[in-house]
């Protein structure tokens, strides 16, 4: 019987951290984002009232048919009630996909616009490497035999290739701000993940594939990229950030990378 | 229908003697079902003690704790936990609580104890194969508790081993050389015990029902081992050919989930080539989605079982009940890419996943709202079983509605990999599962030892407990909101996560708690088990059939009686009967009979 009470304070108190967004999602920094956060609450209001529902409901019968002498109703249940709860809730719960389908299709279904600015991304245990094509426009060759970290080649470009001259490596991803992004996923080892909570979006980058992955970050600032798949024992501090630049200081920072 | 042939195989079948034959190999399915039962207990506490280890480095990482370094010499020197360290104890923690624990006590624990009985049988069908399903199990915990013994130490890679990560060798990480290697055995021998077992419980439920007992008038409990042992018969044969693929890859050079170009610790592997991560991971959810499925079934069983006793009343729409079992068994197969929408497979096919797994709700939601119709109009009686029945729906609801925002693909672009994961999953098998067994404890103890456990103890360690679940597992939901990795080590090297150190410090200490909590369960459990009080044949004044046979029950369970049954398993205040409830077996004509 004390359960019902317990039930219900619980239940109130995980509400109001809800209400209260007292641990939540960073600010939103895209389109995507923003559409993102509006399906979250809408499913959000519909678990919500379920959850609360459900919880009262709970706590409802234990108080009010606990046993009090006298026999119980006789009763084998209700199929015009069963139809009735299975259908709102068949109807909800793949109503909530439908609607959330246009987000998943504008990250994986739609190519990334002709106008992208391409970025290869490798991964390895424990640290992350974007690559720039530079003002030609191409990736130089690259072979595992040239790989040489304290020589500052990370990622083994072949210097025999006039390609590879321009490109730019840097251990931090940095893009425009407004400018339509695609990342080209790598994994050197293992399997990891590239995570920008601000862009609500997230990839595993797997050996073996190549993934494409596109974006537009629409304010400028710095943000953090922490690892999200299991990759070994540096996991927790294989961490890198995107950087959101204006025009300007991202064509700037290029001739700085440049001109090393 | 019983099968003649099995009959007379248990013709002139005479009780054991000699203590190795009736305590230690024996064919006895209740003493089968007490063994998994004490083999569950024991991992449960293995895996709680992981946890609390787990969720002390969390929020203490550099802290020297003097005995860490003399239980792990080389992965905790000077007393502090090396990151991999964690990362192995995590992994043993999640195998042992999901294979050990969730996997054996409410199937081959519950499940063979009381499903011959339920249905009038005198055993299992297969006896020696029941016992070889345990000893096989014992076995493999046995392998996997080695794995911390090795050099290395137990694997790194997380109860789900990913390939390369678990399978290029120890290049990828402590742990992954001999450890990984007796982690693929072990779960490898368990997969032939969990098959054997599969078999037992269907030929037991197909052909060793009494006289009266067709399939709709089973209690619910037999029903989810049934379809339990379904999923299992399937999804075991897969994880057990995954297991090989991943061995062979390790050992002799094939390349099935690995592929070229790999460079490992700046040395580049050429021993593989044209496998597919990806492949791992198929295989592996397609045995993965259903052991939820059997992890948690039982439990919803004995849940319907228990809120149907203990409110009086017939179970809400059985019909309905029996079809959502068997749509979350079918279904179960169908979902297993919703946890890799994030891994690189095919865009497209994670739209047909998410519609599926939003399907696979409903029938989950069906038994949510019947369990609450049966309390509905009923007259409750509060024994601690009824306790923790009442504590799984709450639990399962909590559990289960995290499943709604996980289940779409636009939503998981966030929370994948996330503590909201880890909440979720450990608020349904993590909590509610393990509530459906302290139920079941409750219940079947006094059938199964002739005593009582004691109430007012039973009743303090289910507050407790219950509140102190609430307390670990909710905020998980609120970390992942605010963007935590799940299997992180320590949270020193994110900004971003430094805010979020205190919630994970109220985890811990509600960690602390509620495992230091289960000592009253542990208490109460062997001391009535010696001292509690003499328990009748039927305390719970309940209808199905093993409350009809003596506490405890003889070895072969009805005194060489056949019995007949007249009535459905969830009679109780049926109108104009003498008492508040009908036994299945009662004759006719003692009173209307209705189903």
């Amino acid at each position: 019987m004390l359960l019902a009470p317990v039930v219900w304070v619980l239940t109130v108190v995980i509400a109001y951290f809800f209400f209260a967004k007292t641990w939540w999602f960073p600010p939103p920094i895209s389109e995507h984002g923003i559409a993102y956060d509006a399906q979250f609450m809408r499913t959000l209001i519909v678990v919500g009232i379920i959850f609360v529902l459900a919880q009262f409901a709970l706590g409802y019968v234990i108080v009010k048919f606990r046993n009090d002498g006298g026999r119980a109703g006789y009763s084998h249940g209700n199929n015009k009630l069963e139809a009735l709860w299975t259908s709102a809730t068949a109807l909800l719960f793949i109503g909530l996909v439908v609607m959330g389908t246009k987000i998943w299709a504008g990250v994986h279904f739609d190519e990334a616009p002709a106008d992208s600015m391409v970025v290869e991304v490798t991964a390895k245990q424990f640290a992350w490497s974007f690559r720039y094509p530079g003002a030609d426009n191409k990736f130089g060759h690259t072979d595992l035999k040239y790989v040489n970290d304290s020589a500052g080649n990370p990622l083994g470009i072949d210097d025999k290739d006039p390609a590879g001259k321009d490109d730019i490596v840097s251990a931090s991803l940095k893009v425009p701000v407004h400018k339509h992004v695609n990342l080209l996923l790598h994994s050197r080892d293992v399997i990891h993940n590239f995570f920008v909570p601000e862009l609500r979006l997230k990839q595993d980058l797997v050996p073996g594939m190549e993934i494409p992955f596109h974006f537009q970050a629409d304010q400028i600032g710095i943000y953090e990229v922490p690892c999200s798949e299991l990759c070994g024992l540096g996991h927790y501090q294989m961490r890198t950030t995107m950087q959101v630049m204006s025009e300007s200081d991202f064509e700037q920072w290029k001739q700085q990378q440049a001109q090393k | 229908m019983s099968s003649s042939s099995v009959e007379h195989a248990h013709a002139g079948h005479h009780a054991p003697t000699g203590f190795i034959r009736k305590y230690v190999f024996s064919l006895d399915h209740k003493v089968i079902g007490i063994q998994y039962y004490f083999l569950g207990l024991f991992s449960v506490f293995v895996g709680m003690t992981l946890s609390v280890l787990m969720r002390y480095h969390m929020v203490n990482p550099n802290v020297a704790v003097s005995w860490f370094s003399v239980l792990w010499p080389h992965a905790a020197q000077g007393g502090v936990m090396t990151p991999e360290l964690y990362l192995s104890l995590m992994t043993m923690h999640g195998t042992i609580m999901v294979f050990f624990v969730l996997t054996t006590v409410p199937q081959g624990g519950f499940g063979n104890y009381f499903l011959p009985i339920q249905i009038g049988a005198e055993d299992m069908a297969f006896p020696v194969l029941n016992m070889m399903s345990f000893w096989t199990t014992f076995i493999a915990l046995v392998v996997m508790i080695a794995a911390f013994f090795v050099d290395g130490g137990a694997p790194l890679s997380g109860w789900t081993a990913y390939p390369p990560l678990s399978g290029a060798g120890p290049a990828t990480g402590p742990g992954e050389g001999m450890g990984q290697n007796l982690w693929i055995l072990s779960i490898a021998i368990f997969c032939g015990a969990s098959l054997m077992g599969a078999i037992n419980f269907i030929a037991t439920t197909v052909d060793l029902r009494c006289k009266g007992m067709t399939l709709m008038r089973m209690p619910l409990t037999c029903w989810t081992w049934l379809v339990t042992a379904i999923l299992g018969l399937l999804g075991f044969a897969v994880l057990l050919s995954a297991g090989v693929l991943l061995l062979l890859d390790r050992t002799v050079g094939t390349s099935f989930f690995l592929p070229a170009g790999l460079m490992i610790s700046d040395r580049i592997i050429t021993a593989h080539k044209g496998g597919s991560p990806l492949l791992w991971q198929h295989l592996f959810w397609f045995f993965g989605h259903p052991e939820v499925y059997i992890a948690i079934l039982p439990g919803m069983g004995v849940t319907s079982q228990l809120l149907s006793t203990f409110s009086r009343k017939p179970i809400f729409g059985y019909k309905a009940m029996v079809y959502a079992i068997l749509s979350i068994g079918f279904l179960g197969f169908l979902v297993w890419g919703h946890h890799m929408f994030m891994s690189g497979m095919n865009p497209y096919s994670a739209m047909a996943f998410s519609i599926l797994t939003m399907c696979i709700g409903v029938p989950s939601a069906i038994k949510t709202f019947n369990w609450i119709g049966t309390l509905w109009n009923g007259k409750i009686h509060f024994d601690t079983a009824m306790m923790f029945a009442l504590g799984f729906v709450s639990l399962f609801v909590t559990g289960g509605v995290s499943g709604i925002f996980l289940g779409q693909p636009a939503l998981d672009l966030y929370f994948h990999d996330t503590y909201f994961v880890v909440g979720h999953f450990h608020m349904i098998m993590g909590v509610a599962a393990i509530f459906g067994m302290f139920a079941g404890t409750f219940y079947w103890f006094p059938k199964a030892s002739g005593r009582m456990l004691n109430e007012p103890m039973g009743k303090l360690h289910f507050y407790l407990t219950f509140i102190g679940v609430y307390a670990i597992f909710t905020p998980m939901h609120y970390l992942g909101l605010a963007g935590n990795p799940r299997r992180y080590s320590a949270f020193t090297d994110v900004e971003y996560l430094g805010k979020l150190i205190p919630v994970h410090q109220f985890m811990s200490y509600a960690a602390y708690f509620t495992a230091a909590v289960q000592i009253i369960f542990v208490i109460n459990l062997f001391w009535s088990i010696f001292k509690g009080p003499k328990a009748p044949d039927n305390p719970w004044k309940s209808t199905t059939l093993e409350w009809a046979i003596p506490s405890p029950p003889p070895f072969d369970n009805f005194g060489g009686v056949h019995p007949v049954v007249y009535h459905g398993p969830y009679e109780y205040s049926v109108p104009g009967a003498e008492t508040d409830f009908i036994m299945q077996t009662d004759p006719p004509s003692q009173v209307h009979s209705v189903v």
